[in-house]
């Protein structure tokens, strides 16, 4: 077991560095000179940014600098943000960003769950219908109209009650996630609605689910027991990619609602050509996301006995 | 014994063939399109993806009377118009240079000249206790909380007491206001408030120039004419929604349609390769898969971009294609890979080698035949998703750039006037939607008619 744990980590940080490295590659074949910027960098500090990167050093030297200042959590100082740092970027803004993602999770895990298992329990009458309705149009409208038609609707319900209900765009209070983080798990609640269903329908026609029956088991049992517990496992395996799936899908949430978040912090280093805070954030986005995938393999494993972590 | 001879037997009559065969032998895909056919909602997907395929195909050879493809001409005298609305214009002469009508005794804030696109000419009396005035305009009554609108202009003395409104006019009602200056320049109270309606004119010459009306046609100042017709109307600089529509598409659906077959292709190839070949290959190619999958695929999305030396606000449709291509093969590969483990061990497989076949007529005749329905089922499956991709990532500026028009570029430009002229970003929304609904639909309908197992469990 612990043997697997560690294989599996190793196997996250060769990917962690493979992120980094290609990281580094592509940042360097950017066309342009960080330091022939339009502001004009005076000489001292360009002196001492070669210093820090080895700018003046062959290629393989200033990959080694890079390695060494990651390994030390170094992620270097921003570009265009003066005086920041972009641990002091990411230590700001990714706790936001982390709490959107949080809440879109549970609200996706929970809806596809809960929504799953009423089609598959109505399968062909009226719930079924509307939900998998729902979750058709949940697959195919993209991310950003939900976001702007959630705004737009909100807009007119504001005015027309005279008061803000709930925000249109912004952070602060817990009113203020609840509709982007809802707007955000939505896509993902319709995959893990679809998913559930199949699963469910499995399940509901299953043996031990007859046998439970034939030995009286109250229907409200078996449904939590006998059918719920096993047909969650194949949404538990997706859950890790929907994680990542979320925390992309975030980039455009943070941007519709103005959350000051990491992802929009990065789709703006992105437009600024800000290396460090590129490759920063790139770097920390793809360990987050390779770890939280190895966790939820693992996770897999403490629900489903029946999956053997040694293969 | 007894002897029997052939008069003890009679003939039966009415033979009948007992091993006849009742339907005709149906081939795997003549199988799979009858019950695609009898899927109703499988089918008209199919329609409107053969519908969507001609709008990109031949939308843009279009150019009749009436309305021709053109998806960069703008059209300034209808600016975000919505589809439906009129297009009446009135002719004018052309536009003269106004100083005020500075002999006139009127009172209060009034039109010089009737309001129209051409310009909002203003004239106002000396308000009481002024040493200068501000024009404002605005598309709200000034309320009790005094918002002026946009300023015009600033006059510091009193001479001046008109003004002449140019600035992006649109027909429609505007609210103008004049606010009084004290001596250092600050805003006093006693505005002056005039709503105006402004029309929508052209002059003869414009006309002509764009072919709104024929040469030889008598039509002089004072007649009515009919602006360009957009049958979807306009975006925010005027251009024809429905050309930049078609034109859009190609640039959604070359990447959609095209990112798809290339990747699949190569996980395709890759995965039966690994399939066949089996042992260590297959491990070590495997976990290959695997690392790729690993990576977070936007980011690097983004970063392929900017190593393919296309900065941010230019299109990058070819880096965006091969950072499709790199980084989706796996799930296909992976999928396609145990379908070949899967087959190599079928009974018809040992049949086939048993009477002799080659490796090559294996993978030909018996492997690849029978990856096709799921492959197929993918690439379904696939479109949309690389079309949800492009739109994302032209959302977040960091795929199609303007002009170039692509539906998910087009939405997020539409977003920004969202509030006054939905229409920009409806539309464009719309065919994403349409179109990957469509897809998806067509997908489960592929799948319910191609994979007998996927079809059982359903």
């Amino acid at each position: 077991m612990w043997i697997y744990v560690l294989k599996r980590l190793l196997q996250g940080i060769v990917t962690v560095w493979f992120i980094a490295t290609a990281t580094f590659f592509a940042m360097h074949n950017v066309p342009g000179d960080p330091l022939l910027n339009d502001r004009a960098v005076s000489e001292a500090i360009r002196i001492n940014l070669e210093a820090k990167y080895g700018l003046d050093q062959p290629i393989g030297t200033q990959y080694l600098i890079y390695l060494g200042n990651l390994v030390q959590g170094d992620f270097g100082i921003s570009f265009t943000q003066e005086n920041r740092e972009v641990n002091d970027i990411i230590r700001e803004h990714f706790p936001i960003s982390a709490i959107l993602g949080v809440l879109a999770v549970v609200f996706a895990a929970a809806g596809g769950i809960l929504f799953g298992a009423l089609t598959a329990i109505y399968r062909n009458r009226l719930p079924d219908y509307i939900i998998m309705l729902l979750v058709i149009l949940g697959i195919s409208v993209p991310s950003f109209v939900i976001a702007a038609l959630s705004q737009l609707t909100l807009v007119t319900l504001n005015s027309a009650v005279g008061a803000t209900i709930l925000p249109v765009a912004g952070w602060g209070t817990i009113l203020h996630m609840l509709v982007p983080a809802l707007v955000l798990g939505l896509g993902t609640m319709a995959y893990l609605t679809r998913l559930m269903r199949s699963s469910m329908l499995e399940v509901v026609n299953s043996d031990f689910v007859r046998t439970a029956k034939a030995k009286g088991v109250p229907p409200a049992r078996i449904f939590t027991k006998h059918q719920l517990r096993n047909a969650i496992l194949p949404v538990i395996t997706v859950l890790g990619p929907s994680i990542a799936a979320i925390t992309t899908g975030g980039f455009v949430v943070e941007l519709v609602f103005a959350i000051p978040g990491l992802g929009r912090y990065f789709v703006q280093a992105v437009q600024q050509l800000d290396y460090t805070v590129i490759m920063g954030t790139t770097v920390f986005y793809g360990a987050f996301l390779v770890f939280m995938v190895i966790l939820v393999d693992l996770l897999y494993g403490f629900i489903d006995p029946r999956v053997k972590l040694e293969k | 014994m007894t002897d029997i001879s052939s008069i003890d037997f009679t003939p039966l009559r009415g033979y009948r063939e007992v091993q006849a065969i009742s339907r005709p032998s149906l081939s795997y895909w003549q199988d799979a399109w009858i019950r695609l056919k009898a899927n109703k909602r499988a089918l008209a997907s199919l329609y409107i993806v053969m519908a969507l395929a001609f709008f990109t195909l031949f939308g843009p050879t279009i150019c009749t009377g009436i309305w021709c493809f053109d998806p960069a001409l703008q059209d300034l005298d209808q600016v975000s118009k919505p589809p439906g609305t009129s297009r009446a214009a009135l002719i004018v002469d052309d536009y003269q240079p106004w100083a005020g009508d500075r002999f006139v005794i009127d009172e209060g804030l009034r039109l010089g000249e009737p309001a129209t696109t051409q310009a909002v000419r203003l004239q106002w009396n000396a308000l009481p206790g002024a040493n200068g005035h501000r024009v404002y305009r605005n598309i709200f009554p000034v309320g009790p909380e005094l918002a002026y609108g946009i300023p015009l202009a600033e006059f510091f003395d009193n001479d001046t007491l008109f003004f002449e409104d140019r600035l992006d006019l649109r027909p429609g009602r505007y609210y103008y206001s004049v606010v009084p200056l004290g001596v250092r320049g600050e805003l006093l109270q006693g505005y002056q408030m005039i709503e105006v309606e402004v029309l929508r004119v052209t002059t003869l010459r414009e006309a002509l120039e764009r072919g709104l009306v024929e040469e030889s046609a008598d039509v002089k100042v004072g007649d009515q004419i009919n602006l360009a017709w957009h049958p979807l109307g306009t975006d925010y600089l005027g251009r024809d929604m429905l050309a930049r529509l078609m034109a859009g598409a190609r640039v959604s659906l070359f990447i959609g349609v095209g990112a798809p077959f290339l990747f699949i292709l190569f996980g395709v190839v890759f995965g039966s390769m690994a399939g066949f070949i089996g042992g260590r290959t297959d491990q070590l190619m495997m976990r290959f898969a695997d690392f790729v999958v690993a990576l977070p695929f936007l980011l690097f999305m983004i970063l392929f971009k900017i190593a393919f030396g296309v900065g941010p606000g230019e299109s990058g449709v070819f880096p965006m294609l091969v950072a499709l291509v790199v980084l989706m093969w796996p799930a296909t590969a992976r999928l396609v890979r145990g379908q070949i483990l899967q087959i190599r061990e079928q009974g018809y497989i040992s049949a086939s080698q048993l009477l002799g076949a080659k490796t090559n007529y294996l993978i030909l005749r018996h492997m690849i035949p029978n990856t096709l329905g799921v492959v197929l089922v993918t690439i379904t499956f696939a479109i949309p998703n690389a079309i949800f991709i492009e739109a994302f990532l032209s959302f977040i500026g960091m795929g199609v750039a303007p002009p170039t028009p692509s539906w998910g570029s087009m939405s997020n430009e539409g977003i920004k006037t969202m509030l006054t002229t939905p229409h920009e970003l409806i539309f464009p929304s719309l065919f994403i939607s349409i179109t990957v609904l469509a897809l998806n639909l067509l997908g489960d309908g592929l799948r319910d008619a191609l994979d007998a197992k996927m079809r059982n469990t359903e």
